[in-house]
């Protein structure tokens, strides 16, 4: 491909491009935006279910109609869809089935019954039915300009219902008993979000095909839920993360036509879920593993500070430079964690080398005051309030005294009376 | 049963049926205005379905109910119901806020904008629970006891008139149980009326005015002091009602109807 090519691509100058561009943006938004109610309701696989189940609908519109109308799949999609978890819900309600049984036999059955069809079609002689495999699979790169019109449509109806009834949608997403309670119609708003998700895969199946299609109802929700912890916030961004695979996906299978794609599209929303679940904040892979280091080396440094002051405390000698071997001997440190520990120290000026001993700072000196102070403060709270023995407070309070905030302290302090020694009979160093 | 002037609630021959295993059979009670009151009985006795019987989430199989003595569906506005808080998913992507206000949905309805007086009453609720400060914090990274006063800020959000609360004290900590039940004394002291789903015996003569003793069907029904006695309990906790439930099942196992028609 040249960059003519590419930059006709972006520009979107063929009309043939601008209408796939435009169809698989157009049908992988909305789809997006449906798609994070299935995900916060936990029903992304009745979601796939329902995607396999809309093939016979279409198969059926095609051979009762004779013709190739994007209307009439759309209503034969629906209405099949609509079937196939009207049946799974009433199964699972009479508890002839469990919920996962009754998703896996719907889709199997009503899938089967779509694959018989359309076998059954293209053995019929009929010549008008060339590219309806397509269904399977999807035919972004052959959406045509009625296609556009029935998607766009779609696509304005489904999101106007979500916005004007976002409210109750949201409260029958969190807590469902309590939306029945404040007197909600709940029965009516859960069959309109069904309704909803069975519309948007009908119509999102030409893009995509039944196949893949759960992957465009879930990959971006998921992706968005990263993020955000605000549901309006979720909305908007699995709707951009949504058009941003379609247009990747349309623009893979417009620099190398031999390749698909509603499966690029799915690939796209794919790499965009996995990004997010790396780089997102707080949620991500990597804040939880920074926050995890983080508390790891603090807890190293504290441990060492309070053997620094366990010492002075032992030989009477306050701020006693003392040799890096030594500090292991006192406590079982592995050599590089203690290596790692007295960097860390050192940097924050809470230790001082001087040859070859390491000596604690007036700032130091401080805050290993202060943690040792915690540890016993709370060995003596667990021992009193929790009555434990004084030999078995110790560990506790070992990993206890690390996240204990000046608030706590204080409350300790008072509950206890500013007591003056530990459990063990040490003195807990005033603060 | 002493007559009851102006009661909250009534039931009369409530029966619930779960999968052809009867949960709730007959059970027939008033409950006075103003009170807190208990209802109590072992596991599986049916104290959380009576409560959700009476709200509708449940279907009847025979029986009804009435609140304030009128159908439910014309006084709803005055009465606000307390889930269990583990029957929701706290990863929801929400803020303390956000679900406070859900308890003004039912003044606003599903279209009616969120006003800055409903805002207002909204932050109120939270400072009765004492949760002020957390209202723009996320419900994921909330305490269970810390839920759970979400949870009543919403109902105090909703101004309701009856509150039925499902096991508040499950998984809270006492210093939170403790903050709960002076506010629900608070409330009383407001005239509002409280029916707790409560489990545990030793703080039942402690928390409450009037008690609801409950083994599928209706032991007992009146003040504390003339119900909590040992010999109701004994027949609320022991094994007394057994044949009762061997009816149950073998209605259930013979798949005979627990009604005639």
């Amino acid at each position: 491909m040249t960059s003519q090519n590419l930059i006709d691509f972006i520009l979107l100058r063929e009309p043939n491009v601008l209408l796939v561009v435009a169809g698989s943006i157009i049908l992988c938004g909305m789809s997006a935006i449906v798609g994070c109610f299935t995900f916060l309701r936990k029903r992304a696989l009745i979601g796939d279910a329902v995607s396999h189940s809309v093939l016979p609908g279409v198969c059926l519109a095609f051979i009762l109609t004779g013709e190739k109308n994007p209307l009439y799949f759309l209503i034969g999609a629906i209405i099949s869809g609509m079937m196939s978890l009207l049946i799974m819900e009433g199964l699972t309600r009479s508890r002839q089935t469990r919920p996962d049984t009754a998703i896996a036999l719907m889709l199997s059955v009503f899938f089967g019954i779509g694959i018989v069809l359309l076998t059954s079609i293209q053995h019929s002689g009929n010549a008008s039915q060339a590219g309806l495999d397509k269904f399977l699979f999807g035919k972004a790169a052959s959406i045509t300009l009625e296609d556009i019109r029935l998607f766009a449509f779609s696509s304005a109806g489904i999101l106007s219902i979500i916005f004007i009834f976002l409210r109750g949608f949201t409260a029958i997403s969190f807590d469902e008993e309590f939306a029945v309670s404040i007197g909600f119609p709940v029965r009516w708003l859960r069959f309109a979000l069904s309704f909803l998700t069975v519309w948007a895969v009908s119509v999102g199946i030409q893009a995509v095909g039944v196949v893949l299609m759960s992957a465009l109802l879930i990959t971006p929700a998921l992706a968005a839920r990263m993020w955000t912890h605000s549901i309006r916030f979720m909305l908007f961004l699995a709707m951009l993360f949504g058009m941003l695979s379609g247009y990747l996906g349309a623009f893979v299978s417009y620099s190398a036509p031999a390749m698909p794609t509603g499966p690029w599209i799915v690939v796209a929303a794919t790499f965009i879920a996995a990004v997010s679940m790396v780089f997102a904040p707080n949620r991500g892979i990597l804040a939880q593993w920074f926050e995890r280091r983080k508390n790891t080396n603090k807890t190293l440094e504290e441990n060492i500070l309070k053997l620094f002051y366990q010492i002075a405390e032992k030989t009477g000698e306050s701020s006693k430079p003392i040799l890096e071997e030594d500090l292991v001997n006192y406590r079982a440190f592995s050599k590089s964690q203690l290596k790692l520990g007295l960097r860390l120290l050192q940097k924050k000026a809470f230790i001082q080398f001087h040859l070859s001993t390491w000596k604690l700072t007036d700032l130091g000196e401080i805050e290993a005051r202060r943690i040792v102070r915690l540890h016993r403060l709370w060995e003596l709270y667990l021992q009193q309030y929790l009555n434990l023995d004084s030999d078995h407070v110790h560990d506790d309070a070992e990993a206890m005294e690390h996240v204990i905030t000046p608030e706590i302290e204080a409350q300790l302090d008072e509950i206890l009376g500013n007591p003056k020694v530990d459990p063990h009979n040490t003195i807990i160093p005033p603060k | 049963m002493p007559e009851i002037q102006n009661p909250s609630l009534e039931a009369h021959n409530l029966t619930v049926i779960y999968h052809r295993k009867p949960v709730l059979w007959s059970i027939d009670f008033t409950l006075p205005q103003g009170q807190i009151i208990g209802i109590m009985g072992p596991n599986g006795a049916g104290k959380s379905t009576l409560l959700k019987a009476i709200l509708g989430l449940v279907p009847l199989n025979s029986g009804y109910s009435k609140v304030f003595d009128k159908d439910l569906g014309d006084v709803r506005q005055r009465v606000s119901y307390i889930p269990q808080r583990q029957t929701v998913d706290w990863d929801f992507p929400a803020t303390v806020m956000d679900v406070v206000l859900m308890g003004r949905f039912q003044k606003r309805g599903m279209f009616q904008r969120i006003s800055p007086e409903d805002k207002a009453i909204a932050q109120e609720a939270l400072e009765q629970v004492n949760m002020q400060d957390y209202a723009s914090r996320q419900i994921s990274q909330l305490s269970g006891g810390q839920q759970q006063r979400v949870f009543l800020a919403r109902a105090l959000a909703q101004q309701a008139d009856l509150y039925l609360l499902d096991e508040p004290f499950v998984g809270v900590d006492a210093a939170t149980e403790q903050s709960i039940v002076e506010l629900l004394r608070k409330m009383k002291s407001e005239g509002k009326t409280i029916v707790v789903v409560h489990h545990d015996l030793h703080t039942a003569r402690e928390y409450f005015d009037w008690l609801v003793l409950l083994n599928a069907s209706l032991i007992a029904c009146g003040p504390v002091e003339d119900v909590f006695t040992d010999e109701l309990l004994k027949v609320t906790y022991s094994g007394k009602l057994t044949v009762l439930s061997q009816v149950g099942d073998q209605l259930r196992e013979r798949n005979f109807p627990v009604r005639e028609k």
